[in-house]
């Protein structure tokens, strides 16, 4: 144990004696923490909207009008043909085109019918999708007041009509932080730890201290949880910052407890930081080491849940995300944080990530080698 | 002239006998496209929901099998009490409830008029409103085929065209990304971390009392990668056309040689960076943080720049990335010619020529 204490006291104090060490490891999360939630709204709003009136009617002024005070749209060109407006949305500056053919008015009036003609750019196809659906709903709106003026309807409906009623539980405002700072908190832990881990063992051996350890007598167990207890408390600090800047900046109070988020976060920055260690008995330079962490890792975050649902992809890919430690925690943090999920939720996930904890430092023990 | 060429050999043969690294260059890419090609999507479907249905007749089994076959939508459990709805919504399993109040059929037939309650994990805001919006639009279509014959007067019908993408594939988003993402990596970083690394072994005194000048040196450290990221562009375009099916409709040779100029711009960066920096792990993580992020975050092929607040939307014109994004989506995927993105080009050959002053006027020859 006194080994292990004198080694502890050696990492810690080539931690705190490298000030850019520290830089990384508490401004650049936090700085994050405040703009990426920001920056990472997937909410659609603002549609650059391009608008090809033929009628000129006092029925195309109003829809154009209720599409535009709707605040999903900006109108930002007002073409008189539809090449004109396909013309503004490839230089970008509007992504739909509305299309109101001539005698829209009429038609609708006097035959019972009309066309419209929406064109959306759809090399986002979420945006496109959405901004169809929103454009689709107001016109809808619009024709059912179009209706009412010239139908007398009965009091009681003719026809048999579903009612469809919404509840958003667990986020009722659709915020859009309250999703992602939980997720980005766990990214940003991830690419910490497991960095800081995999270059640490490394960066002995490239500048050769790692000889002076091998000829002590320090066990190997003892050598590598030497290099991960530090980063797992500075990680564990850096974990409650975020939380701290969660709570005051975003707003976002836990409805579970803290301790369960602790207590799997514990466990599985165990896990992460023995994956760095890993990489790092394996590769020969810091360069190599950074490469392969942050391959891994961006593999990690990709097929994690954070940005992209994990249920849409297919079955060969999920079947990937169930060996991802990350998924696990992002999974974790969001029903602990959102939906007050306790230790008896997730009992499954922290069964897999203790696994993962023990396989990656297992491995790693194993995979270091006293012997150059 | 020679000389510069043993040095190019040099750093050539410095990344071509690290295979590990030479590995994870080459496949990094490939690994990317094929992930955000095929396993990563913004589309939701297949989401797990469950159904609370009070009334268990015809009307309700036909709109939940309805529900059930649409590829949206897989309902793999019933519930039996409203608390089981919070239960299930916590352990993380569903998504989305539906509940069928009792006597759902008798309502709608005799009194024309019944409900539905959909109940959303809000908590992503986004796929709750894309569900409810699936499950209402099955849900009247439902209602729409109870009432077929009565033809509705005065309707609208919108005819929809979707531009560009008409399968609403991600990958037409993602490839540009992508791209973006890749030639940033590959040169910023590596360039970066290859220079500070001969500061940090020592080695940079030999290199520096050789009789090439400085800037020769620094050049010649940058071609290499130059090479990489040119091979690393070609993997990305034969993947993306012949794997993937995303066309390129705009001119080759035009796409090429803007990859080309945004390599340049990501070099000089990574010279950039190089100048400030000590260590290796603070060149890592300098380039980490203020290249990898601003491009996955402000290039717009993940997250539409204009949602974001307004200082965000400033930031983002200064990250090359953007507007790179932009003329990679002008020139493949919309075909358009020079005309389209010149001013796009020239704020990139700025850019590059601004940087490349910076790094070269504070490029010291004097270690320490």
């Amino acid at each position: 144990m006194r080994v292990l204490k004198f080694l502890l006291q050696k990492e810690f104090r080539q931690i705190f004696r490298d000030p850019s060490i520290f830089r990384v490891l508490f401004i650049a999360p936090i700085v994050q923490l405040l703009i990426l939630p920001l920056a990472a709204n997937y909410q659609i709003k603002n549609i650059n909207l391009a608008v090809v009136d033929h009628d000129h009617s006092q029925y195309s002024q109003i829809l154009i009008n209720k599409i535009v005070s709707s605040g999903y749209f900006r109108l930002t060109d007002y073409s008189a043909t539809f090449p004109l407006a396909l013309q503004s949305v490839e230089l970008d500056k509007s992504d739909l085109i509305l299309e109101i053919p001539e005698h829209f008015q009429k038609d609708l009036v006097k035959d019972n019918k009309a066309n419209l003609f929406v064109a959306a750019n759809a090399i986002n196809g979420i945006k496109a999708g959405l901004g169809a659906a929103y454009i689709q709903q107001i016109i809808q709106n619009y024709n059912q007041t179009v209706r009412m003026k010239w139908i007398q309807f009965p009091r009681f409906s003719p026809q048999p009509t579903i009612d469809v009623e919404y509840s958003d539980w667990y986020n009722p405002n659709m915020n859009y932080p309250f999703f992602m700072v939980p997720g980005i908190l766990v990214m940003l832990i991830t690419i910490i730890g497991s960095n800081f881990a995999a270059l640490n063992i490394v960066k002995e051996k490239e500048l050769g201290t790692i000889e002076q350890i091998n000829v002590s007598p320090i066990k190997k167990t003892y050598f590598i949880l030497g290099k991960l207890i530090p980063f797992w408390i500075l990680a564990l600090v850096v974990l409650t910052a975020g939380l701290i800047i969660a709570r005051l900046v975003y707003n976002i109070i836990p409805v579970g407890h803290y301790i369960t988020i602790y207590i799997f976060s514990a466990i599985y920055l165990l896990a992460i930081l023995g994956l760095g260690l890993l990489m790092s008995t394996y590769a020969q330079t810091q360069q190599q080491s950074f490469l392969v962490a942050f391959f891994v890792i961006m593999i990690f975050n990709l097929m994690s849940g954070l940005f992209t649902p994990i249920e849409s992809m297919p079955h060969w890919a999920q079947v990937i995300t169930w060996f991802n430690p990350v998924s696990y925690f992002i999974e974790v943090m969001r029903m602990a944080i959102l939906k007050g999920s306790g230790l008896a939720d997730i009992k499954n996930q922290i069964f897999a990530i203790i696994g993962f904890a023990i396989f990656f430092n297992g491995w790693a023990i194993l995979n270091y080698r006293k012997r150059s | 002239m020679n000389q510069f060429f043993i040095f190019v050999k040099k750093e050539w043969l410095h990344i071509w006998r690290d295979r590990r690294t030479l590995f994870i260059l080459i496949w990094m890419p490939i690994v990317q496209i094929i992930l955000y090609g095929f396993a990563l999507t913004n589309e939701v479907k297949n989401a797990e929901i469950a159904v609370f249905d009070q009334s268990n007749d015809v009307a309700t089994t036909t709109i939940i099998n309805e529900i059930n076959a649409s590829r949206y939508f897989k309902v793999i459990k019933n519930l039996h009490s409203y608390k089981e709805i919070g239960a299930t919504f916590r352990q993380g399993k569903i998504r989305l409830a539906v509940v069928f109040p009792p006597n759902f059929q008798d309502n709608l037939l005799q009194k024309n008029y019944a409900q539905i309650q959909l109940i959303a994990d809000a908590s992503d805001p986004n796929t709750a409103n894309t569900l409810t919006n699936y499950a209402t639009a099955i849900i009247h279509d439902y209602q729409q085929s109870l009432n077929q014959n009565k033809d509705l007067p005065y309707t609208i019908t919108t005819n929809l065209r979707m531009l560009y993408n008409p399968e609403l594939k991600s990958s037409y988003s993602f490839v540009p990304g992508v791209m973006a993402l890749v030639l940033m990596l590959v040169c910023a970083m590596m360039t970066s971390i290859a220079i500070v690394r001969e500061k940090e072994l020592g080695t940079m005194e030999v290199i520096l009392v050789s009789p090439l000048k400085p800037f020769r040196i620094i050049i010649a450290k940058t071609i290499p990668y130059l090479a990489v990221s040119i091979f690393n562009i070609a993997c990305i375009l034969l993947l993306s056309v012949y794997v993937l099916n995303v066309p390129i409709n705009g001119s080759l040779v035009l796409l090429v040689s803007e990859s080309i100029l945004f390599t340049i711009t990501a070099l000089a960066i990574g010279i950039l960076i190089s100048n400030g920096a000590k260590t290796q792990q603070s060149a890592m993580f300098t380039s980490l943080l203020s290249l990898f992020l601003p491009t996955l975050l402000f290039s717009g092929f993940l997250f539409p720049i204009e949602s974001m607040p307004w200082p965000l939307q400033l930031i983002s014109n200064i990250v090359p990335a953007k507007w790179y994004y932009i003329i990679v989506e002008s020139v493949m995927i919309k075909g358009l010619g020079f005309w389209a993105v010149w001013k796009e080009t020239l704020i990139l050959v700025v850019m590059t020529l601004v940087l490349l002053g910076i790094s070269i006027r504070n490029f010291k020859i004097r270690l320490a």
